[in-house]
């Protein structure tokens, strides 16, 4: 079946009220950055629906990519004719024919958005129904709960037909929740926390803390290439790098052992902070998950939280290991995020870190250091990349390998 | 040249030895090492590993490089004997299985394993009633070959699988070193099939290299200790050249492998309906579907294998006397003698053993070169 458009249905955004136009144009948005490499696309967003015109590209390969974009609640490939009922029949039977098994029962659905069209609705569903029983042996009608449903909907510049309905992404589109920043390590749960925050419409932006001598390029190439994964459902994420080694020496070096972890991170929750401040995002997300670590029991999280008030959030902070896991692997990190790279969390690990760390105490051992000078360091020596879906990182010379094998 | 002697070895295909020296010259960091050298030859590994899983329809973790056919087969026989004693030590083989099966078992059985042998027919095919009438309850392996390097028969391996289902913990090993790129694949792919031994230089690839398919979950002890490498379960660093040429050489195998598999049944079948014709010749491959459609194996009447072996050698045929590995030491074949043949006619048989790159215009000259060495022994054989 060669098709000429999808259909695409908006996901819960329909109810959205006022905010619609914001979210439809965010969605538009988001689907021609996907869909870029595509050049010959057409991409309409009308109030309830958006249109893809293929103008021959391929439909398969558009699916899947859209397939991937939140906001989306489901699509459907849809054939343009000529407003002439020949065709119409003859396309209608081609279509139910492709997937038609013996003892299935279909249905004919018509719409009109043009009401001048020579034939109303139901004379539409009764004409092409009767076409389809007399072609196709042995169907039959069901109107309540058929196999197949044959969408037909008049349209001024044509007839569209459709008979396959494909489930979306779900979720909002990214970016019409507004911005965060994700603290992304390279482990397992933060990528998920992204792919979560992304869902739920959040435009993302990578926070993730490097110590070169410390960690090597590898490490940092894998939270890129973890960044690229994510990097499929809002079409790009900036990734901002930030120096930690020197904050780390000082804190080693200051610091009584048991308080290592928690000041480091509230160093590292204070300069994301400062990030998002100057970057105008709204909220910090993470990927703890309660009681994992010592960094994650109730007692931790509030000695770290306790360095500001933007809101903390935790997409996956309720979810099991193994739960956590499922989503990473759906979402194709997992392999990425199990890499033995040493990274910024594990090399200053302390032997024994304190699980339920007091907050005084905490104050107190970070006045040790000189957190404004040292994060104004941190903060002067940021770099931040664009990262979209296709980067490679961590990967050789692909064309070599090719050759080779 | 007509070479005729594929299942002794092939000729390395351009390509793979381009691989080869080239992977020698560019990634000669080993695997294990950390540094930048050590990754593009880990990635250059983790690759070829997944291209063979591709492949043979297999997950990469279930593909373990090896030096061989012969240690493949050897580790699956020894390392399921370790694994499982303490569940039995009884172990189930064929009268006709290549010798690195048949040895491994042979010494297992000196150290207290008792193995059965299950006798064949005429085609050198088992009787499926016969491996469940000696499965017992401390059974821990059967392991059958796929296509027999002899005389080509395919034993029926479904059969095999459909009795093995009733036994789930009974390792299921499959020699496949002679049916790869024989168009068996779907064969040697049967869900109950856990273990399955390659070998690289059979198709075109480099010697000293080769893989077995471990299906998830199948615990083998490795026979190879040391580094770690493969997943702790075969040290020793990583043949990378030989690796990524043999993932090289299983691709261009792969590749359209229906119409290579025409094609030597062609050939066979052209040789196969010539010599038939002569009165002193018995064959003992058949031209049917129990047999693979690259090994012919026959004899003429009276006359030594190694005579007519080196009769055509003079033609500059190249063929073999049955199992190139045994065929030095002057034995007569295991196969042979298994399918209850007269040793003096056993003595006669020579194997062609094809590969796709051998024409219908070879087999021509093959059925030539067979007319004269016939007619030059008549004198003999009557």
């Amino acid at each position: 079946m060669t098709y000429t458009e999808i259909m695409v249905r908006y996901g819960e955004l329909s109810t959205k009220g006022k905010n619609r136009r914001r979210f439809i144009g965010r969605l538009q948005g988001n689907v021609t950055k996907a869909l870029r490499r595509f050049s010959n696309l057409e991409i309409r967003a009308h109030r309830d629906r958006l249109h893809v015109i293929l103008n021959g590209e391929d439909s398969q390969a558009v699916m899947h990519r859209l397939q991937q974009i939140f906001g989306i609640q489901n699509f459907s490939p849809s054939v343009r004719v000529e407003r002439d009922m020949t065709q119409v029949r003859k396309m209608a039977v081609k279509m139910i024919k492709a997937q038609y098994q013996p003892g299935q029962t279909f249905k004919i659905n018509t719409r009109r958005s043009d009401h001048h069209f020579e034939m109303d609705t139901n004379e539409i569903n009764a004409d092409l129904g009767g076409v389809v029983l007399d072609q196709i042996p042995g169907i039959k009608v069901q109107v309540h709960h058929p196999d197949i449903t044959l969408r037909v909907e008049v349209r001024l510049d044509g007839i569209y037909l459709s008979s396959e309905t494909i489930q979306g992404a779900g979720g909002l589109p990214v970016g019409s929740a507004g911005r965060g920043m994700l603290m992304l390590s390279g482990g397992i749960d933060s990528p998920v926390s992204g792919y979560l925050a992304l869902k739920r419409g959040v435009d993302i932006q990578m926070v993730h803390f490097y110590s070169p001598p410390y960690t090597s390029a590898k490490a940092l190439a894998k939270a890129k290439a973890l960044t690229a994964k994510l990097a499929v459902y809002g079409g790009s994420i900036q990734f901002i790098e930030v120096p930690f080694a020197h904050i780390q020496e000082e804190i080693k070096n200051k610091v009584p052992e048991g308080y290592l972890m928690t000041v480091q991170r509230r160093l590292m929750l204070r300069l994301t902070d400062e990030i998002r401040q100057q970057r105008h995002g709204l909220a910090i997300f993470n990927g703890e998950s309660l009681g994992q670590v010592a960094s994650q029991t109730l007692e931790s999280m509030a000695a770290i939280n306790d360095v500001t008030t933007t809101p903390v959030l935790r997409p996956v902070v309720s979810l099991d290991k193994n739960e956590i896991i499922k989503i990473a692997q759906r979402i194709n990190t997992f392999d990425l995020s199990i890499l033995p790279f040493e990274d910024c969390c594990t090399i200053f690990a302390p032997p024994k870190p304190k699980t339920k760390p007091n907050l005084m105490r905490t104050r107190h051992y970070e006045d040790l250091i000189d957190v404004a000078g040292l994060m104004k360091e941190a903060l002067a020596g940021i770099k931040v990349t664009e990262i979209k879906p296709d980067d490679q990182f961590l990967t050789q010379d692909q064309s070599e390998i090719n050759q080779l094998l | 040249m007509i070479y005729f002697d594929n299942s002794a070895t092939t000729l390395a295909a351009p390509q793979v030895l381009q691989t080869y020296q080239q992977v020698s010259q560019d990634f000669f960091g080993n695997p294990s090492s950390l540094h930048n050298l050590g990754d593009r030859a880990a990635g250059l590994l983790r690759q070829s590993r997944q291209q063979i899983a591709e492949l043979i329809h297999a997950k990469p973790d279930e593909i373990y490089f090896t030096s061989g056919g012969t240690e493949g087969d050897n580790w699956v026989i020894k390392g399921t004997a370790l694994a499982k004693r303490q569940f039995g030590k009884h172990l189930i083989t064929t009268a006709v299985e290549h010798p690195a099966v048949k040895n491994s078992m042979a010494q297992l059985e000196q150290l207290g394993y008792q193995v059965t042998y299950l006798p064949v027919d005429e085609k050198g095919q088992i009787d499926p009633a016969d491996l469940q009438a000696a499965i017992r309850p401390d059974t821990i392996l059967v392991s059958i070959m796929a296509v027999n390097n002899e005389i080509g028969s395919i034993q029926p391996l479904a059969a095999a699988a459909k009795i093995l289902r009733q036994y789930p913990k009974i390792h299921f090993h499959v020699d496949a070193v002679q049916s790869i790129g024989k168009g068996l694949l779907s064969l040697l792919r049967l869900p109950r099939i856990d273990f399955l031994t390659f070998s690289a230089h059979k198709f075109h690839g480099p010697r000293g290299t080769g893989f077995i398919y471990a299906k998830r979950g199948r615990q083998l002890a490795p026979l190879l200790t040391g580094g770690g490498q493969e997943r702790n379960w075969r040290s020793g660093t990583e043949n990378l050249p030989a690796i990524a040429g043999m993932a090289k050489a299983l691709r261009l195998l792969l590749t359209d492998e229906q119409t290579k598999v025409k094609q030597q049944q062609a050939v066979k079948d052209k040789v196969y309906h010539h010599v038939a014709q002569a009165p002193k010749v018995t064959l003992f491959s058949q031209d049917n579907s129990d047999f693979a459609p690259h090994i012919l194996c026959f004899g003429i009447a009276g006359v030594r294998g190694e005579t007519i072996v080196h009769a055509f050698e003079n033609h500059g045929i190249y063929i073999s006397t049955t199992s190139a590995c045994s065929s030095r030491s002057g034995d007569i074949s295991g196969t042979l003698a298994a399918m209850k043949i007269a040793d003096d006619v056993a003595t006669s048989a020579i194997r062609i053993s094809l590969d796709e790159n051998n024409t219908l215009a070879e087999a021509q000259a093959f059925n030539a070169a067979f007319d004269k060495i016939y007619a030059r022994f008549q004198l003999i054989n009557s």
